[in-house]
């Protein structure tokens, strides 16, 4: 990677908008991949967002995907305006879902947004408000290739 | 006299092929193309949920194999770095979705068969599927 310096941004999400969902994820691992940073770390960043912003555009109203790239790591959060989660721990569990039929008619909600987000993430915080919304918070390191 | 060992031949399989191999597996239509058909693809995944995809699809170079034809299915192979998707049952997707693949560089390919044959037809020439478990 010969990226120096930070880079942050940020993309809003409009629940429901399944017309341009993942979006923000694509052009997250482009920007990425011009970065320099290794295909198998751009990957699992992609995933983890991507399952992230899903998660959004399925349950919430709006939210807003944040970045920060920094040399040693990527860090993505996702702050959203939706109905919170009861029971974290249940929704962690795969094949858990509340999605509702017309959403998995389109392919989604197998239960396993979550675990993916987290199985791909070095670092993985969630954190909800039943009725205010969500946030989750994913890291992934991009230096661990550098220092071998 | 002069004592014979057994000869032992093993026939290993390619677990590497052409996309122009696969779309002759699966008797199937282009309808998307990119600059590179003679692409190479290492593995399969099949499934109708994405999660499920972005969960076991662990090796790039992956043909999907799948029912559904909306832009989410295109959207998350770019993600998981799947470069071809084949849909079965004859089913074609509409223009923008394959307009969308183009841009993005995956190839879109529409087979007869169904989910079950298309796989079993692809694995009897070798190729295995992308979470490696069949290794």
């Amino acid at each position: 990677m010969t990226q120096k310096k930070n880079i942050e941004g940020s993309f809003h999400l409009t629940g429901g908008d399944f017309t341009n969902a993942g979006g923000a994820s694509s052009e997250l691992k482009s920007l990425l991949t011009n970065l320099g940073i290794a295909p198998e770390i751009v990957r699992r960043a992609a995933i983890a967002t991507f399952e992230g912003e899903m998660n959004v555009i399925i349950h919430a109203v709006a939210g807003v995907m944040h970045y920060l790239v920094t040399p040693e790591h990527i860090k993505v959060t996702l702050n959203d305006m939706g109905p919170g989660i009861p029971d974290i721990e249940q929704a962690m569990q795969e094949g858990y879902s509340t999605a509702p039929d017309w959403v998995r008619e389109m392919g989604w909600g197998a239960g396993m947004g979550l675990p993916n987000m987290k199985k791909n993430a070095d670092e993985f915080r969630i954190d909800s408000i039943v009725g205010e919304g969500t946030t989750v918070e994913i890291l992934i390191k991009v230096k661990e290739d550098e220092s071998l | 006299m002069q004592q014979r060992t057994k000869a032992i031949y093993y026939i290993t399989q390619n677990n590497i092929m052409t996309l122009e191999k696969v779309i002759g597996i699966l008797g199937a239509e282009v309808v998307a193309t990119t600059a590179d058909m003679g692409t190479e693809i290492s593995s399969v995944c099949s499934s109708d949920l994405m999660s499920d995809l972005l969960h076991f699809s662990t090796t790039p170079k992956s043909l999907l194999v799948t029912g559904l034809i909306n832009k989410q299915v295109v959207r998350t192979a770019e993600i998981a770095d799947i470069k071809a998707i084949a849909f079965v049952l004859g089913k074609r997707p509409d223009e923008e979705t394959i307009e969308m693949a183009r841009q993005k560089g995956i190839v879109l390919i529409v087979t007869r068969f169904s989910r079950y044959t298309a796989c079993g037809k692809l694995y009897a020439e070798g190729l295995r599927s992308c979470t490696g478990e069949d290794r």
